[in-house]
C-alpha cells in the first residue's frame, strides 16, 4: 500500500502552522510533541503507521471552522478523526497533515421523544448515544460492536453498520442531519428533526464518504422505542448449503428476525476454546433473534424452528432465560477476541447475493487451501455482509502480503458474483486499490465529482478511497 | 418525444442532445414542465432480477410501478415504503414509472416506520448530462464501497441524470392489518397521541390525522395475533386520548397515501415536512387551510387558496414546503422546491453543474 509522498514545504513549515493554530485553540488542544503524535499514527488496521504533523482537538463547531481556514490557506491536508477503531485506515494519517480529531464534541443537545430524535455532538460515543436515553426506554438502532469505543463521527463517515440492520437499517437509515464544516470553513446545516431532504439529499451522499467532504460536528438521529423483548435462537447444520438454504427459507417465509448472525467450523472451534459458549461441533452455525411480546416471539420462533427443522439440524437451542440468550450471544460476541488470542489475523468485510453464500463459501475454502492460510468465516447473513478472516502470521516474512493477496482474491470474489468490497467497515487506504475491479473509470469519476464541489482543493483526508493514480491529477492540480 | 429502448440509446440521445430535454417516465406526477425536447424512460422495461429470498429485486426504470407491484405480490413480498399513486391528485392520467419514484423519493405512510423510497434502494445505473452511464450501489443490502450517489440520486428530480435502472430491498407483505381511530382530537391532541403510539413498542406503520373529519388513525401490521395483541394494548396506552375504535381499512391508507382529499379541487397543494411536535404551530398558522397530517405530523398536506405564499407564513418553523399542485405562474412565482440557505445552494448548484454541465435536465424535469 502506498501513500502520496509528503509536501516537504507543509512538513517544513510546521512550526508556523502551529503557532497559529495555537491561536484558535486552547493551548493542550494542539499536539505537536513527536512523542505524543505516535497515539494517533494509525487506526484499528495497525499494519500500516505514520505520526501526523500535528493533532488539534477541538471543542466547538467554531474551533472547527478556524482550524479548518487556517490549513485551508496553508494547504495543509486534514484528516478527520473519531474514536480511531476504522479498520480500513480511514483515519491514518500522511506525514503532512493535520489530524482533526472530534473527541472533545461529545455533548448531547437535544432529546425530543415526540419526534423520535437526539442531537448529539459528532464525537459522543455510538453506545453513550442510547446510554442518553435507554432509562425512558429508547435506544439509537445502528450498533457496531465496536459501539463503546466508535464514535457517531466516525459512523457517520462510514455509514457503519451492526448486528440488528438487517431489521434497523445501518447509519444513513438512522441519520437525520449534520452540521458539517466545509474545508474552507464554511458550515452548512444538512436535514434536521424532519424527516426527508427539500433539495438534493446532500445528507445521503455525505454518509459514508469517509471524512473526504467535509468535518462532521454534531448529528440529528432517529432514536426507536425498545422492544418489548427479544430471544436468540441456535442452529447448527452439518454444512454451508445446508445453512445458507435455512437462511434463505426463513427470510422467504415472511418472518423478518433482527438478526441472522453465521460461522464456520473454524470460527465456532476457536470461539468456543476462547468463550466456552457451549456452542456444538458442526459445519456451520446460525444465530437468529427475533423481538416482540413473549407471545409474538414464539410466533415467529414458531414458524423459524420449523423451517430450520425441515433443513435436519445437528442442533437447535432456544433461549428460554436471560441467561441462555446471553450464552448464546458469547460467542459470536468474542468472536473477533477469540481470533485474537490464537493469530493475527485480517478482517475482511465484503458483501454478498445471500443466494450465492454456499458458492462463496466453498470458493473461499479452496482459495484458503491454495495460499495455505486459514480462513475462518463469520458474518451477518440476513444481508450477506461477510466477515472472513484470515489468520497469519505477522512475525513470519511475507506472510501478511500474502493475506493480503488472499483477501483482495476473496474480495474480487464478491464482485464477481455481484457484491461487493465493504459492507460496513469502508474503502479507506485497505480497499481502495481495489475500487477499479468494482467500478469503472466513469463511475469513479462521478464520485470524485462530488468531491470537487465539497472539497475543490482536495485537501480533506485525500488519499484515500479513490486509488492514487485515479485521484492524482486531482491532488496536483489542487497543490 | 425520443423514446428510447435501450440504456445505449438513451446515453446516444442525451450526447446528441443540443438543449433542454424533458425527461419523462408516466407522466403521472405532473413535474416536467417548461421547455425542451421529451425524452422518455418508458422504452427502457423490464424487472432483470428477483430473489425472494435475498429480498432483492432489479428493475429498468421504465417499468410501471404496478408490474413491479404485481411481481412482488406474487412471492408475498412488497415496496414497503408504499409509493404514492400521483394521478388522482394532479389529475394525471398515463403509467407510473419505477423511475419516477425514485427520482422524486416517493415514499407513503409506512415512511414513518420503516424508510423512505431512497431507504429501500440498493443501486442505480443512470445517464448524466455527458451522455455517460454511471453505476453506482448495487444489488446486496449492505455497500458502503465509494460515495453514495445511490441517495444522491433519489429525490434528484432527474436533475443530475436520467435512471435507467433500479433496484431495491423488499420486504415480507403481512398476513394482518388492523385500523384503530380516535374521534373529536384537535391537531394538538391528535400529535400528542400520534407520538405516544410511535413511542410504543408495538410498530405503528400509520399514523395520520384527518382533522376535516377529526379523525386520527393508527395502523397495525404483521401475524394476526400479534395485531390482535398489539391493537389491544395501543388501546390501553391510548385511552386518555379517548376510546380507540377498530375501522375498516378498504382503501383508507391508499387515500392518505395519495391524499386523495385534494383531488379534483381548485386549490394549490403544498407537502409540508416538519418536525412532528411543530405540527400544531403549523396548523394553527395555517388556519382556513385544508390539511392532511401524515407520519405522526411530520408530514403535512395542505390545500390553500390559489397564488398563497404558504412558506411567507410558516417563518422560522424548521423544515420546508413543496409546491406539488398549482398553476404554472405560481410555480415560477414562489418556486416549486423550498429555497435553500446559500452554502448548501451552492453545493446543489456546484453537483448539477458537474453532472450536468450543459443544463439540459435543469431546469427540473421528471415525470413520473
Ligand atoms: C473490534 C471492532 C469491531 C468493529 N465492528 C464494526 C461493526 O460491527 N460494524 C461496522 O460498521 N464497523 C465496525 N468496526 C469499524 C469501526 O468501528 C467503524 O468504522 C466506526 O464507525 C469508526 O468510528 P471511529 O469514531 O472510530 O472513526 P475513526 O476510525 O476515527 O474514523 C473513521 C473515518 O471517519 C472519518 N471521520 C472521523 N471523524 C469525522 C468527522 N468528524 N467528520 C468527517 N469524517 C470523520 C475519518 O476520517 C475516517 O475516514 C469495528 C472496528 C473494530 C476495531
Amino acid at each position: 500500500m502506498e501513500m502520496p509522498v509528503p509536501d516537504a514545504a507543509v512538513v517544513a513549515d510546521k512550526a508556523r502552522l502551529v503557532t497559529r493554530l495555537a491561536e484558535v485553540l486552547p493551548r493542550d488542544a494542539v499536539i505537536h510533541d513527536p512523542a505524543q503524535l505516535r497515539a494517533y499514527e494509525c487506526d484499528a488496521l495497525t499494519a500500516y503507521k505514520c505520526p501526523p504533523l500535528a493533532v488539534v482537538l477541538p471543542a466547538t463547531t467554531e474551533e472547527v471552522a478556524d482550524v479548518l481556514r487556517i490549513c485551508h490557506a496553508a494547504g495543509v491536508p486534514v484528516v478527520p478523526r473519531g474514536s480511531g477503531t476504522s479498520l480500513a485506515g480511514g483515519a491514518l494519517p500522511t506525514a503532512d497533515s493535520v489530524i482533526l480529531g472530534v473527541a472533545r464534541l461529545t455533548d448531547v443537545l437535544d432529546v425530543s421523544y415526540p419526534d423520535r430524535i437526539i442531537r448529539v455532538q459528532a464525537g459522543r460515543t455510538n453506545l453513550s448515544v442510547t446510554g442518553a436515553v435507554e432509562e425512558d426506554g429508547w435506544f439509537y438502532a445502528p450498533d457496531p460492536s465496536s459501539q463503546l469505543a466508535c464514535a457517531i463521527a466516525g459512523n457517520v463517515a462510514m455509514n457503519s453498520g451492526g448486528a440488528h440492520c438487517l431489521k434497523y437499517g445501518v447509519t444513513t437509515n438512522n441519520l437525520l442531519g449534520v452540521t458539517m464544516v466545509l474545508m474552507d470553513g464554511t458550515v452548512v446545516e444538512l436535514g434536521g428533526g424532519h424527516m426527508d431532504a427539500g433539495g438534493l439529499d446532500l445528507l445521503g451522499v455525505v454518509c459514508g464518504s469517509e471524512g473526504q467532504l467535509g468535518v462532521v460536528t454534531e448529528a440529528t438521529l432517529r432514536i426507536l422505542p425498545k422492544p418489548e423483548g427479544a430471544r436468540p435462537v441456535l442452529m447448527g447444520f452439518d454444512s454451508n448449503e445446508v445453512a445458507g438454504a435455512c437462511v434463505s427459507d426463513i427470510i422467504k417465509a415472511g418472518v423478518l428476525p433482527v438478526a441472522i448472525e453465521f460461522m464456520d467450523r473454524p470460527c465456532i472451534r476457536a470461539t468456543e476454546a476462547f468463550a466456552k459458549a457451549g456452542y456444538p461441533d458442526c459445519e456451520a452455525l446460525l444465530i437468529v433473534e427475533v423481538e416482540g411480546s413473549p407471545a409474538e416471539i414464539d410466533e415467529q420462533l414458531g414458524v423459524i424452528l420449523q423451517i430450520a427443522r425441515r433443513h435436519d439440524p445437528v442442533e437447535l437451542r432456544e433461549s428460554q432465560s436471560a441467561e441462555e440468550s446471553a450464552r448464546i450471544w458469547l460467542g459470536r460476541k468474542s468472536a473477533f477476541g477469540a481470533m485474537g488470542q490464537i493469530n493475527d489475523y485480517m478482517c475482511l468485510d465484503g458483501t454478498i447475493p445471500v443466494s450465492e453464500l454456499p458458492r462463496v463459501l466453498g470458493r473461499i475454502r479452496e482459495m484458503s487451501e491454495g495460499y495455505g492460510l486459514e480462513v475462518a468465516n463469520v458474518f451477518h447473513a440476513g444481508d450477506g455482509n461477510m466477515h472472513p478472516l484470515i489468520l497469519f502470521d505477522a512475525n513470519t516474512p511475507g506472510d501478511l502480503e500474502k493475506c493480503e493477496a488472499l483477501g483482495a482474491d476473496i474480495l474480487r470474489l464478491c464482485v464477481e458474483v455481484g457484491g461487493c468490497l465493504t459492507g460496513e467497515h469502508g474503502v479507506g487506504v485497505e480497499k481502495r486499490d481495489l475500487m477499479g475491479d468494482q467500478f469503472t473509470p466513469e463511475d469513479m469519476e462521478a464520485q470524485m465529482r462530488v468531491k470537487d464541489v465539497f472539497d475543490p482543493s482536495w485537501l480533506l483526508n485525500p488519499a484515500k478511497v479513490f486509488p492514487l493514480p485515479v485521484s492524482e491529477a486531482r491532488r496536483m492540480a489542487a497543490e | 418525444m425520443i423514446r428510447p429502448e435501450s440504456e445505449g440509446d438513451l446515453a446516444a440521445a442525451v450526447r446528441e442532445a443540443t438543449g433542454p430535454l424533458r425527461v419523462q417516465g408516466g407522466g403521472t406526477r405532473g413535474a416536467a414542465t417548461g421547455p425542451g425536447g421529451g425524452l422518455s424512460v418508458a422504452g427502457l422495461m423490464g424487472i432483470s432480477l428477483y430473489e425472494p429470498g435475498a429480498l432483492t429485486v432489479v428493475a429498468a426504470a421504465g417499468t410501471p410501478v404496478a408490474d413491479l407491484e404485481a411481481a412482488l405480490a406474487a412471492e408475498n413480498q412488497r415496496l414497503a415504503f408504499e409509493p404514492m399513486d400521483h394521478r388522482a391528485l394532479m389529475g394525471t392520467e398515463g403509467t407510473p414509472t419505477i423511475g419516477g419514484v425514485v427520482a422524486m423519493n416517493v415514499s407513503g405512510p409506512r415512511r414513518v416506520q420503516v424508510g423512505a423510497c431512497r431507504d429501500f434502494l440498493l443501486g442505480v445505473r443512470f445517464v448524466d448530462g455527458t451522455g455517460t452511464v454511471v453505476k453506482n450501489g448495487g444489488r446486496v443490502m449492505k455497500n458502503v464501497t465509494g460515495y453514495d450517489l445511490v441517495k444522491l440520486l433519489a429525490g434528484s428530480r432527474g436533475t443530475l441524470g436520467v435512471l435507467t435502472e433500479v433496484a431495491f430491498k423488499v420486504l415480507p407483505d403481512v398476513a394482518a392489518t388492523a385500523t384503530l381511530r380516535l374521534d373529536g382530537l384537535d391537531v394538538g391532541t391528535a400529535v400528542a397521541a400520534m407520538s405516544a403510539a410511535l413511542g410504543s413498542p408495538f410498530e405503528v406503520t400509520g399514523a395520520a390525522h384527518l382533522p376535516g373529519d377529526g379523525a386520527t388513525l393508527l395502523r397495525l401490521e404483521g401475524f394476526e395475533s400479534s395485531v390482535a395483541y398489539r391493537a389491544e394494548q395501543l388501546t390501553r396506552r391510548l385511552a386518555r386520548y379517548g376510546t380507540a375504535a377498530t375501522v375498516e381499512e378498504a382503501g383508507l391508507w391508499r387515500g392518505i397515501r395519495d391524499a386523495e382529499a385534494f383531488a379534483g379541487t381548485d386549490e394549490d397543494v403544498w407537502r409540508l415536512s416538519v418536525r412532528p411536535s411543530a405540527a400544531p404551530d403549523v396548523a394553527a398558522r395555517l388556519s382556513g387551510a385544508r390539511l392532511l397530517l401524515d407520519w405522526g405530523g411530520g408530514l403535512i398536506w395542505a390545500g390553500v387558496a390559489p397564488g398563497t405564499d404558504l412558506r411567507a407564513r410558516l417563518e422560522g418553523i424548521a423544515g420546508h414546503a413543496t409546491l406539488v399542485r398549482a398553476a404554472p405562474e405560481t410555480h415560477a412565482r414562489l418556486g416549486t422546491l423550498p429555497p435553500e440557505a446559500p452554502a448548501v445552494a451552492a453545493l446543489s448548484r456546484g453537483l448539477r453543474a458537474k453532472f450536468d454541465p450543459r443544463g439540459l435536465f435543469s431546469p427540473a424535469a421528471v415525470d413520473a
